[in-house]
């Protein structure tokens, strides 16, 4: 187990960018996953560090020491592949420890690491098998044992869950969580999926276009989202974001106005009359009621039912689209007037360039 | 089935017999009398040997009375070798073209393409005069030399289109792996290519075998001669003998066939692949 530094990360194809100048301290034993949009950098970031891609310019350190120049082997990682990529031709064992045998582990070591492997992650019965005789979910199992027989330094997973169905990418979602509590391994995790960001990071790294927007613990994302991509990304349904204008401030308390909404006034020193906002508040945090720190209101079109809760969509006064949760047996109908409030600490609250400002909550 | 299924399917399998018989019956021909005396050959070609006219006085000419032998063992090392190093050499080459980026890669693989497009009987004078300076003129050498250059290119084309099918996580996951290129390519590339191997290696192996002309120009002597020249010494210019001739013929189609049953399955697969996935 090791840690992991990257400084100033660069990768360019010719004119593209598509790493801009990454920065990331990985600790060891960490649980790190790099999340965001398709094309934002993240699996080519994660193709970097093992070694199958070069940088532009930066460097890598795995364990204290520059690896920029090492082989993916040398390096001390081992990689879990989106598509599995066993070897067709070989059954379970050999797929195992076809690895070791160029990395030096005596056979007998290889059968000691392959046997432990196989116990933990039940494939005891499978290893005289063909890939082509496996599930879905036993294939990505045998893909996890052969990286974790190899005892690398860290792991590296790009997208392992997307290829298999919603029942057994949670399970095998607890299977990893169970995995990194055991080998208390560092592992660096490239998923989309943002459930599987949250439930199984200790710390997330969101990306876009090449760049990190916000590092940092799942809550604190959820929380306090640095900037208006972050806070986007993260929650599903999507935060609700209005546009809005500081009027007047009066004693470290800003009055925001905006249209489709109560004027309100904020807890932000920082701000000047005329200031450009955006406020943000998810959907699980507006209620139906009549009135509150934040209130706006509009028609109901169109309600998904998911059971423990319920979506509604609203179409405000001024056109826009609003989410809201709406928990219980009660749902509003299609063509019901709502009116929907949020408590103030609820409220995100971005300046003209789309970076958090800070509240003065107790 | 409705009638129009069963009319077509019938259709298509009467073209497909019609073809077959096209095929597959000068073969026959050719196998059935030779085991006939040579009055039956001509009397009756199209009747299968009897007890009357059934002989094997071709073969026992063309075994005994000629370096048929020898010839035979010049054909089949000459097409053997030059087949190991045509999917050898064409497996290492088509690796390397789609597998790595370097400096001429491209120009590179548009010089090899010009092999299939220019045949290599243009060149015959000048193969000869080279072959004739590096003193390998009347060698079994020259030969697979010649048939190597030949059969390389499409062979470097038909297996880059199939290194390209296999997922490239698979060589990023020998190489997180530990495991050395060379190992990469002979352990996990290799044995996922075995239906293009045997796919190029019917297309290598036919033409060569069946090669008259280069082994006419460069071989001289009875000890270099293969199967095909061999045969030409039965048809005189006044007088053919049609029993060896038939019965040369014969020895000559049998390792094709055998060749092709063996690696028919294999070869199937590596035709339809990516067609049926």
């Amino acid at each position: 187990m090791a840690n992991l530094r990257i400084e100033h990360l660069n990768k360019r194809y010719g004119a593209t960018t598509v790493l801009n100048d990454i920065n990331l301290g990985i600790e060891n034993g960490e649980f790190v996953v790099l999340v965001g949009p398709s094309g934002c950098g993240k699996s080519t970031l994660l193709r970097m560090i093992a070694g199958l891609d070069g940088a532009s310019s930066g460097d890598i350190h795995i364990a204290g020491k520059l690896v920029n120049t090492l082989t993916p082997a040398a390096r001390g990682i081992a990689m879990v592949f989106q598509s599995y990529a066993l070897y067709p031709h070989m059954n379970v064992r050999k797929n195992m420890t076809f690895g070791l045998k160029f990395t030096g582990v005596a056979p007998a070591e290889r059968e000691r690491r392959v046997a432990e492997a196989a116990r933990m992650l039940r494939l005891e019965e499978l290893l005289d098998r063909y890939p082509r005789d496996l599930s879905g979910g036993q294939r990505q199992r045998v893909a996890i044992g052969r990286a974790i027989v190899r005892e690398p330094a860290v792991f590296l997973f790009d997208e392992p869950l997307s290829n298999l169905d919603a029942a057994l990418r949670i399970s095998t979602r607890v299977e990893i969580a169970n995995l990194h509590r055991m080998l208390k391994a560092t592992i660096v995790y490239v998923t989309h999926d943002q459930v599987e960001a949250m439930t199984l990071a200790d710390r997330i790294v969101v990306m876009n276009k090449g760049r990190i927007e916000q590092v940092g613990k799942p809550l604190d994302l959820y929380y306090s989202p640095a900037n208006l991509f972050v806070a986007g990304f993260i929650g599903s349904p999507a935060m609700n974001f209005l546009e809005a204008k500081v009027e007047s401030v009066v004693d470290g308390c800003a009055r925001v106005a905006g249209t489709g909404f109560r004027s309100l006034d904020l807890p932000v020193a920082s701000l000047k009359v005329g200031d450009a906002l955006t406020l943000g508040v998810r959907p699980e945090h507006l209620a139906r009621g009549a009135d509150g720190p934040f209130a706006t209101e509009g028609v109901v079109e169109l309600v998904e039912r998911l059971g423990e809760a319920s979506f509604a969509y609203l179409r405000r006064a001024d056109g826009r689209m609003f989410v809201a949760e709406v928990r219980g047996r009660q749902t509003p109908t299609p063509g019901e007037r709502v009116t929907l409030v949020a408590a103030a600490p609820d409220l995100h609250v971005f300046d003209a360039s789309g970076l958090r400002v800070a509240m003065q909550i107790d | 089935m409705t009638v129009e299924q069963r009319a077509r399917s019938l259709s298509v399998h009467l073209i497909l017999i019609a073809y077959s018989v096209l095929a597959i019956g000068p073969i026959l021909l050719v196998v059935m009398n030779s085991f006939k005396v040579r009055s039956a050959i001509f009397g009756a070609p199209l009747v299968p040997p009897g007890a009357s006219t059934f002989s094997l006085v071709g073969y026992e000419k063309v075994l005994r009375a000629s370096h048929m032998l020898t010839y035979y063992s010049n054909s089949l090392i000459v097409t053997l070798v030059s087949m190991a190093l045509v999917l050898l050499f064409g497996a290492m080459a088509a690796w390397a073209l789609t597998e790595y980026r370097f400096r001429g890669s491209t120009a590179l693989a548009l010089f090899l393409s010009i092999g299939i497009m220019v045949p290599i009987r243009l060149g015959s004078v000048a193969i000869l005069s080279m072959m004739r300076s590096a003193g390998l003129n009347d060698t079994l050498a020259a030969l697979i030399l010649v048939y190597v250059a030949q059969g390389l290119p499409m062979s470097i084309f038909i297996l880059s289109e199939f290194i390209q099918q296999i997922p490239s996580d698979l060589r990023d996951a020998a190489r997180c792996d530990g495991v050395p290129e060379t190992r990469i390519f002979l352990e996990v590339v290799a044995p996922l290519l075995r239906p293009a191997i045997a796919t190029v290696a019917v297309f290598t192996i036919v033409p060569i075998w069946n090669d008259l002309w280069f082994p006419l120009i460069l071989t001289s002597s009875d000890s270099t001669h293969t199967v095909t020249l061999g045969v030409q010494q039965f048809l005189g210019q006044y007088i053919t003998d049609w029993n060896s001739v038939l019965a040369a013929l014969s020895m000559a189609i049998l390792p094709v066939v055998v060749i092709y049953v063996i690696l028919s399955r294999q070869l199937i697969a590596g035709l339809t692949s990516g067609a049926v996935k």
